[in-house]
């Protein structure tokens, strides 16, 4: 405990030490979300020091060791832990350089749709009216479709590619942020605070994002880590479709495209980059559950 | 009942227009020619690309050109397939029963195994059943389906060699589709094998495309009890001193299907998503394969028709769920 709020900022207020220290009482009582939480960090820290750790280069390919299996396995070498791709490339380097790609793309995808729909959202709950109505409108749009398969028009029309990707995708996640943030506005901005602070004299854009936004972030923090998540997966889903990061990108999802064809021959090259995407994505919604945990007292119980 | 109906349809119907207005401004923000892209024809002459033109009505006003589309479209004129040169509203039908047979046959999966599922973590809270379904449940949710698909195809049609890779038939059995759907039309025929050899190329889609429902049913059923559970109408069940079986299935389950039913209505935008990987990933020639392939091949008429139809069919059973909820609980009609 003591650790904890050591190594947070010191703050002159001390209702706010005072919940984060609350906040990570609730967080570390759920023992998933403090391994997923642990298991992330490795994650982080294996992405930022990719090219010191992968044993080779994601991309070289070695002509006299393709398809080669992992190391414990007859025909395995020491020099390739984890075995070789169709074309000879080391899958453990690869599958090491393509935790920055998934990592990129969830903070990408989650920021530009987290701001995004934040904005749109306050102003849709602050002013309610024709704007509102407006707003929505257009929300209800983009929810009628199936998430994927508008990301996949998206990329088609845009062109295939990672950034395109995560464009779609942050587009089509856009409207859960928006919804979120303006019925938590639309609860808030009747308080007495609220009113308080406009007798006082504050103007839109304060009273907006200075008073009310800040009370409305915990359903928003938890709604980010599920899009977090779920950008990973309809990121890698996007490259395994050919519509995503295009080879010879180690991003899993491609790298299981260009896998399918073996997949009775080398159990390897379709098993681990999945094994990756399912690692990676389970840690972080273990997260996500210790948050809502942690986050919305009415949660807390179950 | 009829007031919620109709302010459910002031809604319905603007977000249609704006489905409408997306579907038919998609072929124009394409990059390249709209003219040359649905014809088909990549070189052509000026007077051939002004003939064209002006057949497929490219030289009226563009308000013009909507309001004839929008009113193509209201009488199932989706226009035709640039590849096939089929409507796109006939290949539609003849593909949609394959993806209705197995998203029906995953979300009865879903329920089937979710909901007893969370009861029983339910009951058991706390419990190494509990941990162990939840886990599951959290590994089920986390799952990226198309290597879950793979991953399957290796193991059970590899390894144990139990079902078949792809399709949904084996190419020995012919007979007349009467409903599309090949469980019933195989029994129908009355060929020998026909029915388990439609079923055993059902069962690995059926599990791909029912496990994040699966799970997403589990939690959401476990929640929902729990809330029941500790109610006060729960207690003085139990203090008459019904069995356990009877408080909870009679008492409890009722009420706390009531969240639970909204979930598995929201699972069917999630299916159709859902079901472009799975029909990818098995060949199975439904509508999420069919969209796969008309964006590989730039058959940019099916991806605007068919955009328009699936946003469509979601809209409407999104009503259904709606209505069907306005019935089992009063309360939300106002």
């Amino acid at each position: 405990m003591t650790e904890v709020t050591a190594t947070t900022p010191i703050s002159t207020d001390p209702s706010r030490r005072a919940r984060l220290a609350e906040f990570w009482y609730y967080f570390s009582e759920n023992r998933g979300a403090v391994i997923g939480l642990i298991f992330f960090l490795f994650l982080v820290l294996l992405a930022i020091c990719a090219p010191l750790i992968a044993p080779h280069d994601p991309t070289i390919q070695y002509r006299e060791a393709v398809l080669l299996p992992p190391f414990w396995q007859e025909g395995g070498r020491a020099a390739f832990l984890l075995g070789t791709d169709a074309v000879g490339r080391d899958m453990l380097s690869r599958l090491i350089y393509g935790t920055r790609f998934s990592l990129f793309v969830g903070v990408i995808v989650t920021t530009l749709s987290l701001v995004g729909g934040i904005l749109i959202g306050v102003i849709a709950g602050y002013f309610r009216g024709w704007v509102d109505t407006v707003i929505m409108r257009i929300m209800d749009i983009i929810l009628a479709f199936p998430s994927l398969l508008l990301a996949l028009v998206l990329v088609a029309v845009l062109g295939p590619g990672l950034t395109n990707a995560m464009i779609a995708i942050a587009l089509v996640f856009q409207p859960h942020f928006v919804r979120l943030t303006r019925a938590a506005v639309m609860t808030e901005k009747t308080r007495d605070y609220v009113v308080a602070a406009k007798v006082a004299g504050a103007g839109h854009l304060r009273l907006m994002f200075k008073t009310i936004l800040p009370n409305c972030m915990a359903p928003l923090i938890v709604q980010a880590t599920l899009s977090f998540s779920s950008a990973i997966l309809d990121a890698a889903a996007l490259g395994f479709l050919g519509m995503g990061a295009q080879p010879p990108t180690p991003e899993w999802g491609t790298m299981l495209a260009e896998a399918r064809e073996f997949i009775l021959r080398a159990w390897w090259v379709v098993t681990l980059p999945g094994l990756a995407i399912l690692a990676t994505v389970l840690a972080i919604n273990l997260m996500g559950d210790g948050l809502r945990d942690a986050l919305d007292p009415k949660l807390k119980r179950s | 009942m009829f007031r919620f109906l109709l302010g459910r349809l002031a809604v319905l119907i603007p977000t249609f227009i704006g489905v409408s207005i997306i579907a038919f401004s998609f072929i124009r923000l394409l990059p390249g020619d709209p003219v040359a892209l649905l014809s088909g024809e990549r070189v052509m002459s000026p007077e051939r690309h002004a003939e064209i033109s002006h057949q497929l009505g490219f030289d009226r006003p563009i308000v013009v050109q909507y309001l004839d589309y929008l009113w193509g479209v209201l009488q199932g004129d989706f226009g035709l397939s640039i590849v096939t040169k089929r409507p796109v509203i006939d290949q539609f039908l003849e593909l949609f029963p394959a993806t209705v047979e197995l998203s029906l046959c995953a979300i009865i999966f879903a329920v089937v195994v979710g909901i007893p599922a969370g009861v029983i973590a339910a009951i058991k809270r706390g419990s190494i059943f509990d941990q162990i379904i939840m886990g599951t449940a959290l590994v089920g949710f986390s799952m990226p389906i198309f290597w879950w698909g793979l991953l399957l195809i290796i193991v059970v049609s590899g390894i144990l060699q139990w079902t078949p890779v792809s399709g949904r038939i084996s190419l020995m059995f012919f007979f007349p589709s009467v409903t599309g759907f090949m469980l019933i039309d195989s029994l129908l025929s009355g060929q020998e094998g026909a029915f388990q050899s439609a079923f055993s190329h059902l069962v690995l889609p059926t599990i791909v495309l029912g496990t994040i429902p699966l799970a997403v049913i589990a939690r959401q059923t476990r929640s929902a009890m729990l809330e029941v559970l500790s109610e006060d109408y729960v207690r003085t069940a139990r203090a008459k001193g019904l069995s356990t079986f009877r408080v909870v299935g009679i008492h409890a389950l009722r009420n706390a299907m009531i969240p639970v039913v909204t979930t598995i209505g929201l699972q069917i935008g999630v299916m159709l998503a859902g079901a472009i990987l799975t029909e990818t990933i098995f060949s199975w020639p439904g509508i999420g394969k069919w969209m796969v392939d008309s964006v590989f091949r730039r058959d940019y008429a099916v991806i605007q028709g068919g955009l328009l139809i699936i946003a469509g069919v979601i809209m409407l059973v999104n009503l259904a769920v709606d209505l069907l909820y306005g019935l089992i609980n009063p309360r939300i009609r106002h």
